[in-house]
């Protein structure tokens, strides 16, 4: 049986309280907003790209803390990340929140493995997932908000 | 234990009644269930449950069309049904008494039956920022099909009408007034009577959503003297896809048919149909009978403890759930009005919502978090969204006990 303690991880707790890169880049180069009306989780990501290499990464909104630890964790690691190692990310991430026999790379997700005990809490996914397929849809330079309702 | 002698306690005992409800008894996650959701959806007591599984074992037959046995007995619970309901809301006829799937759908019924016959560009149809979505949308899509207008009524931040405004709103324009009785977000009971009235001396009939009502207290359409009233069966421990709208026999009358098919109907041809007498007219296809028999048990049930009862009851436990909640370190009270039902709103610093919701959840508590389908209230107060205990009469002081442990759980989890 799931505990809460599972999803409620020090560090989930800890990046919702302080979140990491919270605040809007002047120049982005894309911007885009996350917004699930339903559950009334809502961000906006900044991304700066340099090349092939994301040079900045940040995020504003507000929702629960699943949804802004997750955007912090995000922005924290891909810092600094090409793109191709943010679309493998964006795809390890994915599998930890919703398959059983997730096959990821401790060392890859770092403390992003934080977030897998969101899995069992199907409900909470959507909220986990918000800012990963806003960034994604950035990087593909889509304009329409993104949900993941 | 034969029911009929169980000795009814004096004074109300919501353990007494509890015991009816079997899915009360069930664990979540390990622990008691303690269900505070009722405003979402209430339980049912084993009454309802059998009713419904009575009617499948011993007279299931389609209504109104056969001569045999069962189709007897079923026509005559169905229609039974309707008179319990009749009695129940104090309508002067089961003409008035039209079966629908919820109160979302008798809404949009009189919308599109009613309004958009009438409605021309620039008519002017009240709401209230407080409504439920099944009160605001179906009065947008009439809105846009005619040309009409939607005037709103804004709100205090207590979460009552805003004093004054609602008299204001009315204009030569005016043709209809859509309002809740009791607010599923704020728990707010509006005055429906007093705008009733007033509304009646402009000429302008009055729509009312008594979803959140008919479950917590006595509703009497005719002292209430609305027009339309529309209500559903499985907030008020009936089954689930079966409402009613109450409508006065004049207005329902004129309006033209809503759906079309069988039992509408009188003559079918294809130079001409004519169509059924009230309620049948709006009451096309086989209806949900087993949900009508389900929510005639419902009302048999209610009447048997006391709608009086049952809400000097719940009056006193929402005050002390009021006192307990609000006094959680932490925890801002969302809709204050003076005059409130089984509601408790709110929201907590440095938790979301939904974060509550899923913490208290693993305590087995069932609350609802979010916007509660009225988006509205929800920006009218700068919130994404609130988190909502709302009572039944099978609620108790524990259970609100429950609730306040729980909130300090999830104060410290983000402390």
């Amino acid at each position: 049986m799931s505990e809460l303690k599972d999803l409620y991880r020090d560090v989930i707790v800890d990046h919702n309280r302080s979140p990491r890169n919270f605040r809007k880049i002047a120049a982005a180069d894309r911007a885009l907003e996350g917004f699930n009306p339903l559950c009334g989780d809502k961000l906006t990501v900044y991304l700066k790209l340099d090349g092939g290499r994301i040079s900045d990464l940040s995020f504003e909104g507000s929702g629960c803390a699943i949804s802004v630890a997750s955007a912090s964790l995000m922005t924290e690691r891909l810092k600094g990340k090409t793109r191709a190692e943010a679309e493998k990310l964006f795809d390890e991430v994915h599998d930890l929140l919703t398959r059983d026999d997730a096959k990821t790379d401790p060392e890859t997700l770092g403390k992003l493995a934080a977030l897998s005990g969101v899995r069992e809490f199907p409900s909470r996914v959507k909220c986990a997932s918000l800012c990963w397929h806003t960034l994604k849809a950035a990087l593909a330079d889509a304009h329409q908000p993104v949900s993941t309702e | 234990m034969n029911k009929a002698q169980k000795i009814v306690p004096a004074g109300f005992d919501p353990l007494y009644w509890r015991r009816d409800f079997p899915i009360l008894s069930r664990k979540v996650h390990g622990k008691p269930l303690v269900y505070l959701d009722n405003a979402a959806t209430a339980q049912k007591p084993q009454a309802v449950i059998d009713a419904v599984s009575n009617y499948y074992e011993t007279i299931n037959a389609n209504v109104h069309r056969g001569v045999h046995f069962l189709s007897e007995a079923a026509t005559g619970a169905y229609e039974g049904a309707r008179e319990k309901v009749r009695a129940y809301i104090n309508a002067a006829s089961v003409r008035e008494v039209i079966f629908t799937r919820g109160t979302t759908e008798a809404i949009n019924l009189v919308a599109q039956s009613y309004g958009r016959a009438r409605l021309k560009p620039g008519d002017e149809i009240i709401v209230s920022l407080m409504e439920h979505h099944s009160n605001i949308v179906p009065w947008q899509l009439v809105a846009g099909q005619t040309g009409a207008v939607l005037k709103v009524i804004p709100i205090t931040d207590a979460g009552e009408l805003e004093p004054g405004a609602y008299e204001q709103l009315f204009s030569p324009r005016t043709r209809l007034v859509a309002i809740g009785h009791v607010s599923n977000a704020l728990g707010t009971i509006n005055p429906i009577k007093e705008m009733a009235a007033f509304a009646r001396s402009r000429g302008v009939p009055v729509v009312v959503d008594g979803a959140q009502a008919v479950p917590h207290m006595p509703v009497d359409v005719r002292d209430l003297d609305c027009d339309f009233y529309a209500f559903s069966g499985h907030k008020m421990f009936g089954p689930t896809g079966i409402g009613i709208l109450y409508g006065k026999e004049a207005l329902l009358s004129a309006m033209p048919p809503w759906q079309g098919g069988g039992e509408m109907i009188r003559v079918v041809r294809f130079d001409g149909t004519t169509y059924n007498d009230l309620p049948h007219k709006f009451e096309a296809g086989t209806p949900d009978i087993s949900g009508a028999v389900g929510l005639g048990a419902a009302v048999d049930y209610l009447s048997k403890i006391g709608l009086p009862a049952i809400q000097a009851y719940e009056h006193e436990l929402l005050a002390y759930a009021t006192d307990r909640i609000g006094a959680v370190k932490g925890v801002t009270l969302v809709g204050t009005a003076r005059h409130k039902a089984s509601v408790v709103s709110f929201i907590m610093d440095g938790v979301h919502p939904h974060d509550l919701g899923t913490i208290v959840d693993r305590e087995g508590i069932a609350i609802r978090t979010g916007h509660h389908c009225a988006m509205p209230v929800m920006e009218r107060f700068g919130l994404p969204a609130t988190a909502r205990a709302s009572f039944a009469f099978y609620n108790t002081r524990e259970d609100v006990g429950a609730l306040a442990a729980a909130l300090e759980k999830a104060r410290g989890v983000f402390a």
